[in-house]
């Protein structure tokens, strides 16, 4: 399942990527496999987003988001 | 000085601060990401014999560089010539979110140069129940850390010590090692630059081509060994960020203490749920757009006409003790009206800085451009397009220097391009003067004024400009750098009022000295356009009016306003407007508007000034009434039929809604784009679509 096709509250464990490049930008701001992220919200218009991830909040395009695979 | 310092951290980390309290001088601060841009440095006492300068390195999340500015903090430390090349770093780290900070300095460990950690936050991180256990982590990476608060002052001599005892040999314990990643390749360049350090060797191997120290001949035979030994460089870096960050945690596991995840961020998230919600986020900040445009707006006349009215005095003051002749002339109406010119614009720029500086420094600013980006980025702008862009409603100026702010090097450019395409507070006493002439003074449904109305819609022409422009240059311009929108959004904070203080004092004094000059030399240059002219024409309106103005019994005023209204026409300035009327003449322009839109490059109101000379308004500017009529009653010596027409009008407010009349403008671009490849685009571009709109407008209105 990707990131962006969670809903804001759930919770998922990151397990891979399908992008190599945007991995490693990911990656560096703590987007690691095996790292829990939460959906905090949506901007208002629907994108991009925001989640809670390393114990702080990120926010990312959902097309960035896409790259994500979750468990 | 007897040690160089670099100040190495992620964005957000209070890095600034703590160069502020090193330093004692102060610069700008945000907490917004990537804020610091360009080098800053200082000096600071650490103890009773020894100084150390500080350098400022732009905020990064890793040694890979994502712009143009976090690519300084390699080449930085990597060049061992570079004039900047420290002999400690202080890697600044946010305690609250260690894990994240601390991939930085696993990187930077790994060059081998010196190193003093600093946990920063300790009093946030405490209060969220974080406890870092220092002697241990001290331990374990085999460097000093200390743990400070920058912004309460705590732990700041603590560290000032441990800067003054640190080795002239780097201690810390290697924390990764990387040859595993790309053993041949990494020897290779070894060998070939003569370097002992794995990491400095792989760290080559990756981005050498944004290295400036190497010559051609050694970038084409690193590029060689990369090619010759198939390196990867996204793979290599994607399972050198995980090794990095699994060898963190063995270290972090037993150092980091977290009590209270639960409630630590609840007072940011019920904020950001009333700031980013979909109607009440929108309103909150449509009300402060509208408060920071009211107070650029409104806030600045005040001293700005202090200033203008003070440089008018000065001028006065200058003609009327200094000795009558070409150079007090050039010194007065030259270079203080050049000056003048310069300093008006202080109070723009020191109330748009002082707002952005707060909404950054809360972090509001983050959540702004989160908001934004999806409709900036349909046409090719960037969330943190929005600010730049509302501040081009007052003036372009302050707005291009805010559009430091965006990361991205397309997005940043394509801002700047757009943002004078928003109607300013300059051409507001244009758009006035001509609507007053060809819009009726009447109402629509009883309550809309017409002439209200009408202003109203050029404010939108320019939005609509911009926005249309910027889509067609995000199809144009190309780039490698792919956009990105991964951001951090900081915690909410209070703004630290000295900062927003020194950052209104710091933009002013960028703007005045860097823009200046430009600002200063063309304005010399119109200067004498203006005031001479070919042969001994001005030598025979002289005589014509000689006896007239010898009648000391007859007040001259007018006739003295005759004089300079026949000089300004017959000066370079005059034939000039002449000469360019063939040009104009299907947009509905005579040479007198000519003359208008060449002295208004100084600025757009100038148009106004001018317009009072050419058409012989005694007393200046004041009186824009006796203008207006003048104007209105004008009529075209070749076909009787008056000048300005509901067409002529039209054409001419949409040729100041577009034309790039704003030499302010044109320095500041230059200097933010540090060269005249993009200003000169820029006034093309602006100029060739102004002439073709009023063009279009005209033939059609006629």
């Amino acid at each position: 399942m990707k990131l962006s096709h969670l809903k804001v509250g759930e919770t998922g464990t990151i397990v891979a990527f399908t992008d190599l490049d945007l991995s490693v930008k990911l990656m560096e701001m703590g987007c690691l496999p095996g790292e829990v992220v939460e959906v905090e919200r949506f901007a208002p218009l629907g994108d991009p987003m925001a989640i809670r991830v390393a114990g702080y909040q990120l926010c990312l395009r959902k097309s960035e988001a896409d790259v994500i695979i979750i468990q | 000085m007897d040690i160089k310092v670099a100040l190495v951290g992620n964005p957000n980390t209070g890095k600034s601060t703590l160069f502020n309290r090193l330093t004692g001088l102060n610069q700008k601060i945000g907490n917004f990401p990537g804020i610091t841009v360009d080098k800053k440095t200082g000096f600071s006492r650490l103890d009773s014999h020894k100084e150390a300068e500080i350098i400022d390195l732009p905020g990064t999340y890793s040694l890979y560089p994502k712009s143009k500015d976090e690519s300084i903090v390699f080449q930085v430390l990597a060049d061992k010539k570079n004039s900047s090349h420290p002999d400690v770093i202080v890697l600044v780290t946010d305690s609250s979110n260690l894990k994240r900070n601390m991939l930085l300095y696993s990187q930077v460990a790994d060059l081998g140069i010196p190193m003093v950690l600093a946990l920063n936050m300790v009093d946030v991180a405490a209060k969220q129940g974080i406890e870092v256990n220092v002697d241990r982590l001290a331990e374990k990476l085999g460097i000093q850390v200390v743990s400070i608060s920058a912004r309460n002052n705590i732990g700041i001599d603590q560290l000032k010590q441990a800067i003054a005892n640190t080795n002239k040999i780097a201690t810390q314990n290697l924390e990764v090692d990387v040859n595993f990643l790309a053993p041949a390749a990494i020897n290779a360049i070894k060998r070939h630059i003569n370097a002992d350090n794995d990491y400095y060797a792989l760290q080559v191997l990756h981005q050498h081509e944004h290295l400036t120290f190497f010559s051609d001949q050694q970038q084409e035979e690193i590029e060689e060994i990369e090619q010759s030994h198939g390196f990867e460089s996204a793979k290599v870096q994607a399972a050198e960020t995980i090794a990095r960050y699994k060898h963190l945690s063995t270290i972090l596991s037993d150092v980091v203490v977290d009590k209270g995840t639960a409630k630590k961020f609840s007072f940011s998230d019920k904020l950001d749920g009333i700031l980013t919600h979909k109607i009440w986020g929108f309103a909150i900040f449509l009300l402060i757009l509208f408060i920071i445009f009211n107070a650029i707006f409104a806030w600045s006349s005040y001293p700005m006409d202090l200033i203008e009215s003070t440089f008018g005095w000065l001028t006065a003051l200058g003609h009327e003790h200094l000795p009558a002749g070409m150079l007090t002339d050039l010194l007065l109406d030259g270079v203080i009206a050049g000056l003048g010119g310069i300093f008006v614009f202080i109070p723009q720029i020191a109330i748009l800085f002082a707002f952005i500086s707060i909404l950054e420094d809360t972090g509001y600013m983050a959540r702004v451009t989160f908001m934004m980006d999806k409709i900036m980025s349909k046409v090719g702008l960037n969330g943190k397009s929005v600010v730049p862009m509302i501040g081009g409603l007052a003036c372009a100026v302050p707005s291009i220097m805010a559009a430091r702010n965006i990361e991205n090097w397309k997005d940043r450019m394509i801002t700047i391009m757009v943002t004078p395409l928003i109607s300013c507070s300059a051409r507001l006493p244009v758009y006035i003067l001509i609507i007053s002439l060809i819009v009726p003074q009447e109402t629509v449904f009883g309550i809309f004024s017409k002439q209200g109305l009408a202003l109203m819609i050029m404010y939108l022409v320019g939005v609509v400009a911009a926005v249309a422009v910027a889509w067609v240059m995000k199809v144009i311009i190309k780039t490698k750098e792919r956009s990105y929108f991964i951001m951090e959004l900081p915690i909410y904070r209070m703004p630290r009022w000295k900062n927003v203080l020194f950052t209104m004092y710091e933009k002013s004094k960028t703007f005045v000295f860097e823009a200046g000059k430009v600002i200063i030399a063309i304005s010399i240059i119109l200067w004498v356009m203006a005031s001479f002219g070919p042969g001994n024409r001005f030598e025979k309106i002289d005589q014509k009016y000689a006896t007239a103005l010898a009648d000391t019994t007859q007040n001259t005023t007018h006739i003295e306003t005759l004089v300079a209204t026949e000089k300004l026409e017959n000066s370079y300035v005059g034939i000039l407007g002449h000469f360019i009327e063939p040009a104009i003449r299907p947009l509905g322009y005579d040479w007198k508007i000519g003359i208008g839109l060449i002295t208004s490059f100084a600025a757009r109101e100038a148009f106004v000034g001018t317009m009072a000379t050419i058409y012989s308004v005694d007393g200046g500017d004041e009186d824009s009434a006796t203008i207006r009529e003048r104007m209105a009653a004008s009529v075209n010596n070749k076909t009787g039929l008056p000048v300005y027409t509901f067409a002529t009008g039209i054409s001419l407010m949409l040729f100041y809604a577009f034309a790039m009349q704003c030499m302010s403008t044109v320095a500041i671009v230059y200097r933010e784009t540090k060269g005249w490849k993009w200003p000169v685009i820029q006034l093309v571009y602006m100029t060739a679509m102004a002439y073709v709109a009023a063009l279009v407008a005209y033939q059609l209105l006629r």
